[in-house]
């Protein structure tokens, strides 16, 4: 087998791998059950566009996706901790809730 | 917000986001990038800093008011078309310097650039201005 066909077949591979990370991980956003999930989910999303992004520079040959991919992470980031730090509002929120109920 | 790991790596992922705005603003033009995308790229460092390190810690490191990164923006974005003033062209038309180095390569200046770099500039200060408030907003509650 030449390099050139092992390429080809790795980077048919990867679309099929890549493919099916994607399916699990709407199912979890869909299925949640609870907020962290979903919020995992999509940052797992996030790495998995950028999986996508440089599979389909390495199959067009044109490295200026990689430029995309390297933004998506670093923006997608933000994501997340924007996410997490809501996260962590919402239980401070219920935590001073139960405690002013509690008394 | 107060974890080890994030404290510890939000000043270095912000400083490498600014590095890469400026990379992206530099490219633009001929190839995909340009002021806005640059801008809104800085414009996330900033407000991942912000959310490591607090409002008032990011409004002392940009020593200036956000806004008025805007505001020289602006600015700059004008100037550029001012520059049609000395050649007799119309407004905003683009102008371009090509400078040969020593090294034999060859440095290209022109007014759409610097149009880029106000652009840069005008976004990076509203969008900034606007994930402050926010962040300051939430810190009330």
């Amino acid at each position: 087998m030449s390099g050139l066909a092992f390429l080809e077949y790795a980077v048919a591979i990867s679309f099929v791998v890549l493919t099916l990370a994607m399916l699990l991980v709407i199912i979890r956003i869909v299925r949640g059950p609870t907020l962290p999930d979903r919020v995992l989910a999509l940052d797992m999303l996030v790495s998995v566009g950028i999986g996508f992004i440089a599979v389909i520079a390495i199959k067009t040959g044109y490295m200026l996706y990689l430029d995309i991919a390297i933004s998506l992470g670093l923006v997608g980031f933000l994501a997340t901790v924007a996410f997490a730090r809501y996260i962590l509002q919402r239980w401070e929120i219920r935590a001073n809730q139960s405690e002013s109920e509690g008394n | 917000m107060n974890t080890v790991i994030f404290r510890t790596i939000a000043p270095y992922l912000a400083a490498l986001m600014i590095v890469f705005s400026i990379f992206v603003l530099l490219r633009g033009h001929n190839e995909p990038g340009g002021g806005f995308i640059g801008g809104l790229i800085a414009a996330s460092a900033i407000a991942i800093y912000g959310i490591s390190a607090g409002v008032a810690e990011v409004r002392r490191a940009l020593v200036f008011h956000p806004i008025t990164f805007a505001g020289f923006g602006v600015f700059i974005a004008a100037l550029s078309g001012f520059m049609s003033l000395f050649v007799e062209v119309p407004f905003l038309k683009g102008l371009w310097l090509f400078i040969n180095l020593s090294d034999g390569s060859e440095l290209a200046l022109s007014t759409p650039m610097l149009f880029d770099i106000g652009v840069y500039f005008v976004v990076l200060g509203a969008i900034s201005t606007i994930a402050l408030a926010l962040e300051e907003d939430e810190d009330d509650k």
